[in-house]
C-alpha cells in the first residue's frame, strides 16, 4: 500500500506513469484522494484504521484518464463543450446528453476491462459469493476541495452483479461527471473540465437488513457528547434520500448508552428483488412498520465504531452504515462511508461563559439569569 | 401550563374536615378576607413540595417546615442576599405543603444586593473547608446538648434538695423550660442545616447548568457521576454493618447472628457463645452515633431509627453475612467508581471546544466537588442523628401528657401543634401544682380523635402538583433543585393521576438516575422494615430510600422510587453499584404491586409493567 499512497502525493502529471489503474481499497488512505477520489480514499483510510468496511476496489483516476484518452472521448467532449454558456441550461443538457451517451457506449480499453474483471473475480472469491453483488459508486477527486462541493453530484448503483454489469455501471458513474448541473457548476467555478477526474469504487454490497446514517455530533444542537443514529430496514438509500422518517437514537458518546429513542412508522424500504436481482423500493409490511429496526446491541456497537472513527479523524463525522443479514452478529455491522461533518464543525459554539471563568462569577451571573421554565 | 387558583381548591373543603385550618399555623392559610394577601396569593405560583412531603403533615411535624421556612429564607434574603430572590414562602392545603420563591422585582435592588452576595457567599466558597469544620463542631455540640436534655416527670413531692440546696425551682418549671429548650434546639439545628446548604445547591445547579450548555443532551446522571466517588459519611452506617458482618464471620458467631429473625433472640443466643460478648460490644459501639439513622427521610416522627428497631440493622448484617459466606465481596467498589468518574470527566472535558469553556468547566466542577461532602453530610447530622434523638425526646413529652390524661396514647402527641403542646403542658403543670385535674383532659382527646379522621381524609386526597400562575424564570437555588423534579415530572404525574383505574397503567416515567436495563420481579417496600421481605434479584419499589436502606441494595438489581432526583440516595447508591434506577416517578408505589414483572430502563427513565 505504501507505494500507492506515496504515488498519490506526486504531482498530477507524474501519476500517469507510476500509479496503478485499479487498486484495492485497503491500498488507499487519506492521501490517495488524487488517485481514487474522496470516497474510496476514505474507505481505505477506515479499513486501515481497523474499521469494518465491506471490501472493494477502485478504478483509479489514472484508469479513468486512460479510458477518456484511448476511447477518444476527451477530445470529443472538449469539442462538444466548446463555446457553451453555463447559464444556457437547454444547450448544456443537450451537450450533457450527447456526452453521457458517448461515454456509456464506448468500450473500456481491454487492459482496463481485464484489470476490473480480475479485481472483481478476486473480490467474489474473497466474499465466498459467485458474482458478488456490489455497489458501484463514483468517487470524485474534487469532493473535499475548499469552497467547492461536488458531493452528491455523482451517482451510485446498487446490487450490481457480474463483470459486464459492473463495467457498464463504471461507465455510467464516469458519465455522471457530465450531468448538465456538474458541467455548469465547473464552468461557473472556473474549473477546466480536462482537470477534473473521477474514480469509481466497486464495493461489496452489504445485504442490509437495516442501514442508515449516524453523526458524531448532534445535528440539531451541536452537542459533541452524543452520537445520533438514523435507521431503517433495508439499504440506507431510504434514509439518505429522506424518503422515510427513520428510527432515531441519541447515544451517549462517552458511555455508549441510549439516551433517547424514537421509533417511527417506516412505510418504505429499499431491498433487492430476488427475481430480477435489482435494488427496488418496497412497502414495509404493516406489522413491522413500528418495530425498532435495529437492536440495542447493534446501536451500541455502531456508536462504538463511530467513536473510533471520530477519534481517528480527530473531528465530528457523518457516517453511513449497514447491518448485513447474511452474516452472524459480531461481524455483520459495516461502515459504508465516513466524511467530516461540516455544519457544526465550522461553527464556533458559544456557551455564554463570561470573560472571567471563576466559579463565583458564573454562579452570580447564573443566579441573575435564573432558570427558564419551559 | 395552567394550574388551578389556590382559593378555589381551598374552597372545596373535603366533607367532614371543616375547620382543619386550626391544625396548622394561621400564617400558612390561603385567605380570602385580606384583599392584598389574596391578590398576592393569586398572582403567585405555588408548587406542591412532594419531595419532602409525600404525606399530609401531622400538626406537630409542621415544626421542620417552619424551621426551614425560617432558616432558608433568612440565609437567602437577610444573610447572603441572593441578588434576585428573597425567601421561600409557604402555604398549606389539606395538610400538604405548597411553596413559592419570592423574587426581588426591582432591578436596582437586585443590583444593590450583588456586592453583598459576592462578598458573603464568596467568603463561604473561598473558605469552605474551614467553615465546614466549624459547622461540624457547632452541630455536634447541639446534638450533645439535645442528648443531655432531660424531660422530667412531675413528682408527687419535690425532692428535699430543692429545699436543702436552695434550688428554688420545681420539676414543673423544668418541664416547661426543657420543652422550650427542646423546641429551640430543633430550630437552632435547622439554622445550621441551612447555614450554607443553598450555596452548595447553587454550586451544583450551575455546574449542571453549564455542563448542559456545553452538552445539551448530557443525562443528569452523567453530570452527577463527575462528582461521585467522594467519601461522605452517608455511607458510614452501612459500612458499620459490613464491619459487623465481617467480625461475626471472624469470631465464628455468624451462624448465630444470621440464625434468628428477631434481634432479641440473636442477643440471647450470643450470650451463650464464647465470642458472643465481644461481638455484642462491637455492635453496641457501632450504635453510637451510626445507628441514629432514620428508616425514612428523617423528616417525620413516623421515620424510626435503627436504634428504635434493631431488626433493621440486623437484617442488613444478615444480608452481608450471606454475601461473605457465598464468597462475594461486600466492599463498595470505590476504586472502580473513581476510575469511571475520572474517565467520563476526561472524555467530556476533551470534547469541549475552547480553552475558556474548559477552564470554566474545571472551576465549576472543582467547586461542586468541594461542596459535595457538606451537601450530603448535613443529612446525617440533622435529618438522621438530631431528628432520631429529637423524636424520642418528644415521645418522652408525650408520655408525660399521657400520664396526666391529656392524650390517650403517646403517639397522639403528633396531632397537636408545638404551641398547643406548650399550652397543654402549662395546663398539666399548673393543675399538678394546684392539685386539680387539667382542663385539657376533657378537650384534647376528643379533638385528637377528630384530627385523626381529618388526617385520614387528607391522605386519600391527591394534592395538585402546582397551583397559581407559573413564572417564566426561577432563580432560587433550592427551588431550582426542587423544580427540576417537579417541572419535568408534572405532566407525567398528572397523566397518571388522571387515570382512574391504576390497573390499566402499563408504563411509568421518572428520572433516569442510573443507567442500564433489567427485567425482574417487583417488591414494594413502604418502609425500611419491609426490606426484610426482599428477595435476591428483585426490583425494589419504594417511596424514597435513605442510608438506612443501604443493605437492600446488596440484594436488588434495580431500584424505583416515588420521590427524589438524580442526587437522591437511591440514585447515588445505584450508580455506585452499577444498577439501573428510576427515581421521582411520583406514583410507583401506588401503581406497582409486589410480584409484577417489570422492565426498568435507567437510561431513559421508563418503567414497563410486563406482567401483573
Amino acid at each position: 500500500m505504501g507505494s500507492v499512497i506515496s504515488a498519490a502525493a506526486l504531482p498530477w502529471a507524474a501519476l500517469d506513469s507510476v500509479a496503478p489503474k485499479v487498486c484495492s481499497f485497503d491500498e488507499c488512505g487519506k492521501d490517495s484522494v488524487q488517485l481514487v477520489g474522496g470516497k474510496c480514499a476514505s474507505l481505505g483510510e477506515l479499513i486501515n484504521a481497523g474499521v469494518r468496511v465491506p471490501p472493494g476496489f477502485a478504478l483509479t483516476t489514472r484508469g479513468y484518464a486512460q479510458f477518456m484518452r484511448e476511447a477518444g472521448i476527451q477530445a470529443e467532449v472538449a469539442a462538444l463543450l466548446d463555446g457553451l454558456d453555463h447559464e444556457d441550461m437547454d444547450k448544456l443538457e443537450e451537450a450533457s446528453h450527447a456526452i453521457r451517451e458517448m461515454i456509456e457506449s464506448r468500450p473500456l480499453p481491454i487492459e482496463l476491462e481485464d484489470l476490473i474483471a480480475e479485481a472483481y473475480r478476486k473480490l467474489s472469491v474473497r466474499c465466498y459469493l459467485p458474482a458478488v453483488p456490489v455497489a458501484v459508486r463514483s468517487s470524485a477527486t474534487a469532493e473535499d476541495l475548499p469552497g467547492a462541493s461536488f458531493a452528491g453530484q455523482q451517482d451510485t448503483y446498487l446490487w450490481i452483479r457480474g463483470v459486464d454489469d459492473v463495467i457498464h455501471h463504471v461507465r455510467r458513474c464516469i458519465s455522471s461527471l457530465y450531468t448538465g448541473r456538474a458541467i455548469a457548476y465547473r464552468m461557473k467555478m472556473g474549473f477546466p473540465h480536462e482537470q477534473v477526474a473521477i474514480s469509481v469504487g466497486i464495493q461489496k454490497m452489504a445485504n442490509a437488513y437495516t442501514a442508515g446514517v449516524m453523526f458524531t455530533v448532534h445535528p440539531a444542537t451541536g452537542d459533541r457528547s452524543v452520537i445520533v443514529i438514523d435507521a431503517n430496514f433495508g439499504f440506507g438509500e431510504s434514509v439518505v434520500s429522506g424518503e422515510v422518517t427513520p428510527d432515531n437514537f441519541v447515544v451517549n458518546k462517552i458511555t455508549l448508552d441510549i439516551i433517547t429513542r424514537t421509533i417511527s412508522t417506516k412505510e418504505l424500504c429499499h431491498t433487492v428483488d430476488l427475481k430480477t436481482q435489482k435494488s427496488i423500493a418496497l412497502p414495509v409490511p404493516v406489522e413491522r412498520q413500528n418495530i425498532q429496526s435495529i437492536t440495542d446491541d447493534e446501536i451500541s456497537e455502531l456508536a462504538w465504531m463511530a467513536k473510533k472513527i471520530e477519534k481517528h479523524y480527530g473531528r465530528p463525522m457523518d457516517i453511513e452504515w449497514a447491518i448485513d443479514k447474511n452474516l452472524p452478529a459480531g461481524g455483520n455491522i459495516f461502515i459504508l462511508q465516513a466524511r467530516p461533518e461540516t455544519i457544526w464543525s465550522n461553527r464556533q459554539k458559544t456557551t455564554g461563559a463570561a470573560s472571567s471563568t471563576s466559579a463565583m462569577d458564573y454562579i452570580v451571573s447564573s443566579l441573575l439569569a435564573g432558570k427558564r421554565l419551559s | 401550563m395552567k394550574f388551578p387558583v389556590p382559593h378555589d381548591i381551598k374552597a372545596k373543603t373535603i366533607p367532614g374536615t371543616e375547620g382543619w385550618e386550626r391544625m396548622y399555623p394561621y400564617q400558612y392559610q390561603f385567605v380570602t378576607d385580606d384583599p392584598q394577601r389574596n391578590q398576592y396569593e393569586k398572582d403567585t405560583f405555588w408548587f406542591y413540595d412532594g419531595l419532602h412531603y409525600p404525606e399530609p403533615l401531622y400538626p406537630f411535624d409542621t415544626i421542620w417546615d417552619e424551621a426551614w421556612y425560617l432558616a432558608l429564607s433568612q440565609f437567602n434574603n437577610r444573610i447572603f442576599q441572593v441578588p434576585p430572590v428573597r425567601g421561600v414562602d409557604h402555604r398549606i392545603i389539606n395538610g400538604y405543603i405548597y411553596i413559592s420563591p419570592v423574587p426581588v422585582k426591582d432591578p436596582d435592588e437586585i443590583g444593590r444586593r450583588v456586592p453583598n452576595f459576592m462578598e458573603r457567599a464568596g467568603f463561604y466558597y473561598k473558605n469552605w473547608d474551614a467553615l465546614e469544620a466549624k459547622w461540624k463542631v457547632k452541630m455536634e455540640a447541639t446534638i450533645a446538648e439535645l442528648e443531655a436534655l432531660e424531660i422530667p416527670r412531675l413528682p408527687d413531692v419535690e425532692d428535699l434538695s430543692v429545699v436543702t440546696d436552695g434550688i428554688g425551682e420545681s420539676k414543673g418549671y423544668h418541664l416547661l423550660k426543657n420543652y422550650d429548650d427542646l423546641i429551640n434546639l430543633g430550630i437552632k439545628c435547622w439554622q445550621y442545616h441551612f447555614e450554607f446548604l443553598n450555596l452548595g445547591y447553587a454550586a451544583y445547579v450551575f455546574f449542571m447548568d453549564f455542563t448542559q450548555k456545553l452538552f445539551p443532551s448530557i443525562p443528569m446522571q452523567r453530570v452527577t457521576q463527575m462528582i461521585s466517588g467522594i467519601d461522605v459519611i452517608m455511607y458510614r452506617p452501612d459500612d458499620e454493618l459490613k464491619e459487623l458482618a465481617k467480625k461475626a464471620v471472624a469470631l465464628e458467631v455468624d451462624g448465630i447472628v444470621a440464625g434468628h429473625r428477631e434481634w432479641d433472640d440473636v442477643r440471647a443466643a450470643l450470650g451463650a457463645h464464647r465470642h458472643g460478648a465481644e461481638w455484642l460490644a462491637a455492635f453496641e459501639k457501632a450504635r453510637y452515633p451510626w445507628f441514629n439513622i432514620s428508616s425514612g427521610t428523617g423528616w417525620f416522627h413516623t421515620d424510626r431509627s435503627w436504634n428504635d428497631n434493631l431488626n433493621i440493622p440486623l437484617d442488613g448484617i444478615q444480608t452481608y453475612i450471606g454475601k461473605l459466606r457465598a464468597g462475594i465481596s461486600i466492599d463498595r467498589p470505590m476504586e472502580a467508581v473513581r476510575a469511571e468518574r475520572d474517565r467520563i470527566t476526561a472524555e467530556y472535558r476533551e470534547l469541549i471546544d475552547n480553552d475558556e469553556d474548559r477552564k470554566q468547566f474545571d472551576e465549576l466542577l472543582g467547586c461542586a466537588k468541594t461542596v459535595f461532602p457538606y451537601v450530603e453530610n448535613h443529612l446525617f447530622y440533622v435529618e438522621h442523628w438530631f431528628h432520631s434523638v429529637f423524636w424520642n425526646k418528644m415521645r418522652e413529652v408525650g408520655a408525660i401528657m399521657k400520664e396526666h390524661g391529656m392524650i390517650a396514647d403517646v403517639e397522639d402527641i403528633w396531632y397537636l401543634r408545638r404551641d398547643e403542646i406548650k399550652q397543654a403542658l402549662w395546663d398539666v403543670v399548673t393543675a399538678w401544682a394546684t392539685g386539680v385535674t387539667p382542663r385539657g383532659t376533657a378537650t384534647w382527646p376528643a379533638e385528637i380523635e377528630w384530627r385523626k379522621g381529618v388526617m385520614q381524609k387528607f391522605r386519600d386526597w391527591n394534592p395538585p402538583p402546582a397551583i397559581g400562575v407559573a413564572p417564566e424564570v426561577i432563580q432560587e437555588p433550592f427551588t431550582i433543585v426542587l423544580w427540576g423534579v417537579t417541572n419535568n415530572s408534572l405532566s407525567d404525574w398528572a397523566a397518571v393521576q388522571d387515570i382512574g383505574d391504576s390497573g390499566t397503567i402499563t408504563e411509568l416515567k421518572g428520572f433516569a438516575a442510573s443507567p442500564g436495563t433489567v427485567e425482574g420481579r417487583a417488591r414494594v417496600c413502604r418502609s425500611a422494615e419491609d426490606i426484610r421481605d426482599l428477595q435476591e434479584g428483585e426490583i425494589l419499589v419504594a417511596p424514597t430510600t435513605s442510608p438506612s436502606w443501604a443493605p437492600a441494595f446488596a440484594k436488588i438489581k434495580a431500584c424505583i422510587t416515588d420521590v427524589g432526583g438524580v442526587m437522591s440516595h437511591a440514585a447515588i447508591v445505584c450508580r455506585e453499584y452499577g444498577m439501573p434506577a428510576v427515581v421521582g416517578t411520583g406514583v410507583s408505589t401506588r401503581v406497582i404491586r409486589s410480584g409484577m414483572t417489570l422492565r426498568v430502563d435507567g437510561s431513559s427513565g421508563v418503567i414497563s409493567i410486563i406482567t401483573s
